[in-house]
C-alpha cells in the first residue's frame, strides 16, 4: 500500500474488489429538544432519517446539501463519533463493533476523518510532528517508527520535516493545517478517509492545491473518500459519484456527470441552478429557491420538500417518496414522487 | 422564568436535604461518646440511663435523625446542654447579631471597593492604581483575626476609645441602635469589612479596566457622550456583578464569623457555635450548624435567581 | 460557595500552547516582576528558616522559664521578646514557619491532585458520573469554606493531620469545579474528536490532550489557595481546633498571648504579622506567575 515504510498497522483489503467498502442502511439519529422543565417533551430534531447509501471502493462519493441536511450528522455517525439511534453499518462485509466483525479500535485504523476547521483539529500543545505520530503509537507502533513515518508523511503532503516538523498548529497557515490534518488521517494508513467541509475554509487557491493533493494521494493509496460540502463546483472536480441530503434524508444519488447534466429531483435542480456560472448568457434571474427550510424539529408527513417544491403535488403532502431509480439508469436514484425524466440541463 | 426558579428550588432541596444530614452527623463523627458531655464519667448506670433516654440516644441514629428534622421544622431545635435554653432561641439571638454585623460589615467593605477599584480601573498604571490595589491584596491576605487584635490593641487599650469586646455595656446581648451600642460595633465591623473590601475591588477594577477598552464605550465617548453620563453606563454593566459578589459576602461572612466573633467576644453564631464546640453542647451545635448552612443555601438560592433579573445578559437555561 | 479571593469568573482554557518552553518563557517573564520576585526572596527566607531551624535558631522552642516571661522586644537573648511562658519568640517563630507552611502547602497540594484528578474525569467522561461527582461536591459548596473547616475540624478533634484532612476537603471542590469546567470546555474542541477518532482509551487522551490545557488555570487558582489556607490553618489553631500545645504554631501563639496584649501587645501581635508577611508573600508571588502566564506568544 505505501511505499516508504513497512505496513505496521495492517490495514488490508478483505472484501475485495467488488465488495463495496462502505454500506449503510436506514441509518437513523434523532436528537431530543429540551425546552421545558422535563427532558423528554417529545421532540425530536430529526437529523438523520433513514439514510442508506454505499460507497464503492476506490471512488469519492461526494455528499451536498443546505447547512442542517445532516450531512455533517451522517459523517460522525460512520465515523462512530456519536452512536446511531438505530440502522445498520457495514465496513468492507464485516459489521462495526459487532459480534463477528470488526472491533471498534480496528475499525478506527481504517476509516479517518478530516475536519473543517483546521485550528480547532488540532491539538495546540503539540508539535504538528507529535500530532501525527499520536496515531499510530496508540495503535501499537514503536515511538521512533511513528515520528519517522510522521515526517515522512509531512514530506508527502508538502511541508518539509527540517522547516515544519517542530512548528505549532499557531505558526502555520490554514492551508498548511490542514495539509497536517491530513497527514495525521494517513497516519492510520486509512481505506476510507471523510472529508468534512475539508477545504471550505481555505483560499480558492490553496484549495486548488490541496483538492490536488487529495486525488494523488487517492490514487497513490488506493482510498476511497466521502467528500461532504456545500460547494458544488468542488464536489464536480472531486467526485465520482454525488449524494444530495435535505433535512436529514437522501433526495438524490447517482454518479456526477448524471447528476450535473440530469438531475431528477427539483432540489438539486434548484440547487445546481444556483451555481453562478461565468457564462454571461446564463444569468440567474430569480432565486430558484423560494420559502424557509422547514423546522428540522418534527417535521410534516410526506415529502420533506413540499413546501418549497415548485412542483408540488396532493401525494407529495401526504406519502413520503422512497429512492428509487430513475428511468432504466440503474445507478441513479431518486426519492420524488414525480420521478421526471428530466430535460437536457445547459 | 418561572420555570427556572422552580428548576432551583428543586435543585436546592436535596443540598438542603444533605445539609441537614451532615450538621446531625458531624457529632456522630467524633471520637469519642456524646453521651460523656452529658453525663459525668463517674455517674451510676441508671443516671446515664436516664440521660440517654431524655435526650433520646438509646434509639437508633436513623431514628434520631428522623425525630431531630422532625422538631426542626417544627421550630424546636432541642435544648442547650450548657445553658439550659432552648437551642432556637439562643440560635436565633445570636443570628440576628451575626447578621448585623455581617451586613454592615459587608456593606461598608462593598462601597469601599467599589470606591478603589473604579478609581484603579479608571487610572490603571497610575499611582492611584497601585494604592487601591495593595488595599487590595491587603484586604485578602491579611488574617482578620490577627487585625482584630492590632486594631484592638491600637484603639481599645491604648487609646481607649472603644470597647475591646462583646456587644453592649456590661456584656449585654440586647441590641440597641444607640451610641453607647454601636461603639461596640465599630472595631468588629471595620475588621470584617477588610475581606469582601479586597475582592470587591479586584473584581471592580478588572470589570471596568475591561469595560473602559470596549468599543462601545469609545463609541459613546466619539458621540460626545460626558465623563458623567459613561461612567453611568459602566456602573449599570458592573452592578450585576457586584450584587451578586455582594450576596455571596454576606452569606460568606455569616458563616465566617467566628474567628472575629471569638476575638471580640461578640455574640453571634460564630461565638456561639465555638462555645458549642468546646462544651462539646450537642443539640447546640447541631443547631446553629443547621440555621447557618440553611441560610447560606437560602442566600445562593437568592442570588441564583435575582442573578438573571438583574442582568439580562444571563440567558439561563 | 466561590473562592473568595477570586473574582467570579470562568476559567479560560489557554489558547497558547504550553510546551517547556512556554514554562521557561514564563519563568524568564516572572523574573523581571519586582513584586513577584521580593516575595519569591521572602518565602525563600522563611523556608530556609523553617527548615534549618534547630541549626539556626538561638534557642529551644520548648524550653520555659517563669522568671523570663513576657519579655519586650530587643532583650538580651530573647531577640524578639519571650512569650507568657518564658519561651524564646524568635525561635519560636522559626520553628513556627514549619508547621505554618506546611499547612499551607500540604491542603493545598493534595486538594490539587485530587481535585484535579476528579475534573478531569467529570469533565471528560460527562452524563451521569458528571452529575453524580458534581451534585455530591455541590453539597460541599453550601458550607461556607471557614465553616466547613471548623465543623470538621471539630468533629475530627484538634490535631495537626485533622487540620489537614478539614482544609483538604474544603479546597477539593473548589479545584473540581475548576477542573471540570475547563475539561468540560476543552472536550468539545475538533482536535479531541480527532483523539477520539484514533481509537485511544480515555485515560490516553485526557493524559496527552486534555491534561496540559487543565492544568494551567488550575494551577493559577491553586497558588491563590496557598494564602487562604495558611490563614484557615492558623485561624483553626487560634481557636483551639487545630495544632495543640505545646507546639509552636503562629496561630496557636496568637491564641496563648491573648491576655498578653494589655501589656505586651508587639510580642502578642507578632505571630500574626508573621502570619500576614507570609500571605502576602504567596498572594503576590501567585499574582506574579498568573500575570506571566497571561502574555501569549
Amino acid at each position: 500500500m505505501s511505499q516508504e515504510t513497512t505496513t505496521p498497522l495492517n490495514t488490508q483489503d478483505r472484501g475485495g474488489p467488488a465488495q463495496p467498502i462502505l454500506v449503510v442502511n436506514n441509518l437513523k439519529k434523532y436528537f431530543p429538544v429540551r425546552s421545558g422543565l422535563f427532558a423528554r417533551e417529545g421532540k425530536f430534531v430529526h437529523a438523520v432519517d433513514n439514510v442508506s447509501f454505499s460507497v464503492a471502493k476506490g471512488k469519492t462519493l461526494g455528499i451536498v446539501g443546505e447547512s442542517g441536511c445532516g450531512k455533517s450528522t451522517t459523517a460522525k455517525l460512520i465515523a462512530r463519533l456519536i452512536n446511531p439511534d438505530s440502522g445498520k453499518m457495514v465496513f468492507d462485509g464485516d459489521g462495526v463493533a459487532e459480534y463477528g466483525g470488526i472491533a471498534l479500535k480496528e475499525f478506527r485504523k481504517n476509516l479517518q476523518m478530516v475536519f473543517q476547521d483546521s485550528f480547532a483539529s488540532l491539538n495546540p500543545r503539540l508539535t504538528i510532528e507529535q500530532t501525527t505520530a499520536y496515531g499510530p503509537t496508540v495503535h501499537g507502533v514503536s515511538r521512533a517508527q511513528a515520528f519517522a513515518q510522521a515526517r515522512s508523511l509531512l514530506q508527502r503532503v508538502g511541508l518539509a520535516p527540517e522547516q515544519f516538523a517542530t512548528r505549532y498548529p499557531h505558526e502555520l497557515s490554514g492551508g498548511q493545517r490542514q495539509r497536517v490534518n491530513i497527514a495525521r488521517a494517513l497516519a492510520y494508513q486509512p481505506r476510507l478517509v471523510i472529508l468534512d467541509e475539508a477545504v471550505a475554509a481555505l483560499d480558492k487557491s490553496v484549495q486548488a492545491q490541496v483538492l490536488n493533493l487529495l486525488q494523488e494521494l487517492k490514487s497513490e493509496r488506493q482510498l476511497t473518500y466521502l467528500f461532504i460540502s456545500h460547494d458544488l463546483h468542488v464536489v464536480h472536480y472531486m467526485s465520482d459519484e454525488v449524494m444530495v441530503m435535505y433535512l436529514g434524508q437522501v433526495v438524490e444519488k447517482g454518479p456526477v456527470e448524471r447528476i450535473f447534466s440530469h438531475a431528477a429531483h427539483p432540489y438539486t435542480r434548484a440547487l445546481l441552478s444556483a451555481i453562478p456560472s461565468m457564462d454571461p448568457a446564463k444569468r440567474t434571474l430569480k432565486s430558484p429557491l423560494e420559502g424557509d427550510p422547514p423546522n428540522p424539529i418534527n417535521p410534516p408527513a410526506g415529502c420533506r420538500f413540499q413546501d418549497r417544491c415548485p412542483l408540488v403535488k396532493d401525494i407529495c403532502r401526504s406519502v413520503s417518496p422512497m429512492l428509487a431509480p430513475v428511468g432504466v439508469v440503474y445507478d441513479h436514484t431518486v426519492a420524488c414522487h414525480l420521478n421526471l425524466e428530466p430535460p437536457p440541463h445547459e | 422564568m418561572w420555570v427556572y426558579i422552580l428548576k432551583r428550588l428543586l435543585y436546592a432541596l436535596p443540598i438542603a436535604l444533605s445539609v441537614t444530614v451532615i450538621s446531625f452527623m458531624l457529632v456522630y463523627l467524633a471520637p469519642g461518646d456524646p453521651l460523656n458531655a452529658i453525663a459525668p464519667a463517674d455517674a451510676p448506670a441508671d443516671v446515664i440511663e436516664a440521660l440517654k433516654s431524655a435526650y433520646g440516644l438509646d434509639k437508633p441514629v436513623p431514628v434520631q435523625y428522623g425525630l431531630w428534622v422532625w422538631r426542626a421544622v417544627h421550630g424546636d431545635l432541642g435544648t442547650s446542654i450548657a445553658s439550659g435554653r432552648a437551642v432556637l432561641t439562643e440560635v436565633m439571638g445570636a443570628v440576628s447579631n451575626t447578621f448585623m454585623l455581617a451586613t454592615i460589615a459587608s456593606l461598608m467593605g462593598v462601597s469601599m471597593g467599589c470606591v478603589l477599584g473604579a478609581l484603579a480601573g479608571y487610572q490603571r498604571g497610575s499611582l492611584t492604581d497601585k494604592i487601591a490595589t495593595t488595599f487590595s491584596v491587603i484586604g485578602v491576605s491579611i488574617p482578620h483575626y490577627w487585625l482584630g487584635l492590632v486594631l484592638t490593641i491600637v484603639f481599645s487599650i491604648n487609646l481607649g476609645w472603644l470597647p475591646a469586646m462583646g456587644a453592649g455595656p456590661g456584656g449585654s446581648t440586647e441590641w440597641v441602635w444607640d451610641l453607647e451600642h454601636i461603639r461596640f460595633l465599630v472595631l468588629p465591623a471595620i475588621t470584617l469589612c477588610v475581606i469582601p473590601m479586597g475582592i470587591i475591588t479586584r473584581t471592580v477594577r478588572a470589570l471596568v479596566a475591561d469595560m473602559l477598552e470596549q468599543e462601545f464605550v469609545i463609541a459613546l465617548r466619539a458621540r460626545g457622550l460626558s465623563s458623567v453620563a459613561i461612567f453611568k453606563h459602566i456602573a449599570k454593566n458592573t452592578a450585576p456583578t457586584v450584587l451578586a459578589v455582594t450576596g455571596l459576602q454576606i452569606g460568606y461572612l455569616m458563616g465566617g464569623s467566628i474567628l472575629v466573633e471569638t476575638v471580640f467576644a461578640w455574640p453571634g453564631t460564630g461565638f456561639l457555635l465555638n462555645t458549642a464546640i468546646f462544651q462539646r453542647d450537642i443539640p447546640l451545635l447541631q443547631g446553629t450548624l443547621l440555621v447557618l448552612c440553611m441560610i447560606f443555601v437560602v442566600l445562593n438560592l437568592l442570588v441564583d435567581i435575582l442573578q438573571p433579573l438583574i442582568d439580562p445578559r444571563m440567558g439561563r437555561t | 460557595m466561590r473562592d473568595h479571593t477570586q473574582p467570579p469568573q470562568s476559567p479560560q482554557a489557554p489558547q497558547a500552547p504550553q510546551s517547556v518552553g512556554y514554562w521557561r518563557a514564563v519563568l524568564r517573564r516572572l523574573k523581571h516582576e519586582p513584586l513577584a520576585m521580593l516575595s519569591a526572596g521572602v518565602l525563600l527566607v522563611l523556608v530556609i528558616s523553617a527548615v534549618f531551624a534547630p541549626w539556626l535558631a538561638p534557642g529551644d522552642p520548648f524550653k520555659a522559664s517563669m522568671l523570663k516571661r513576657l519579655m519586650p522586644i530587643g532583650s538580651p537573648g530573647y531577640l524578639l521578646g519571650s512569650d507568657e511562658l518564658g519561651r524564646d519568640m524568635l525561635t519560636r517563630l522559626m520553628y513556627g514557619a514549619r508547621l505554618s507552611l506546611v499547612m499551607g502547602v500540604v491542603p493545598v497540594f493534595s486538594a490539587f491532585c485530587i481535585g484535579t484528578t476528579l475534573g478531569l474525569f467529570a469533565g471528560y467522561l460527562g452524563g451521569r458520573i458528571n452529575m453524580v461527582i458534581m451534585r455530591i461536591l455541590d453539597i460541599f459548596y453550601a458550607f461556607p469554606s471557614v465553616l466547613l473547616a471548623v465543623a470538621i475540624s471539630g468533629a475530627l478533634g484538634p490535631g495537626l493531620s485533622n487540620s489537614l484532612i478539614a482544609l483538604t476537603l474544603v479546597f477539593v471542590p473548589q479545584i473540581v469545579r475548576v477542573a471540570e469546567s475547563v475539561t468540560t470546555q476543552v472536550r468539545q474542541l475538533d482536535y479531541i474528536e480527532a483523539a477520539r477518532m484514533s481509537g485511544a482509551n480515555a485515560f490516553s487522551i485526557i493524559r496527552v490532550h486534555v491534561l496540559g490545557s487543565v492544568l494551567g488555570p488550575v494551577f493559577v487558582y491553586a497558588t491563590g489557595l496557598l494564602s487562604v489556607s495558611m490563614i484557615l490553618a492558623s485561624g483553626l489553631s487560634f481557636l483551639g481546633l487545630g495544632v495543640k500545645p505545646p507546639e509552636p504554631e503562629w496561630g496557636l501563639m496568637l491564641n496563648t498571648l491573648r491576655s498578653a496584649i494589655y501589656n505586651k501587645p508587639f510580642v502578642a501581635a507578632l505571630p500574626g504579622a508573621f502570619i500576614f508577611l507570609t500571605s502576602i508573600a504567596f498572594n503576590l508571588l501567585a499574582d506574579g506567575v498568573r500575570s506571566a502566564m497571561d502574555i501569549k506568544k
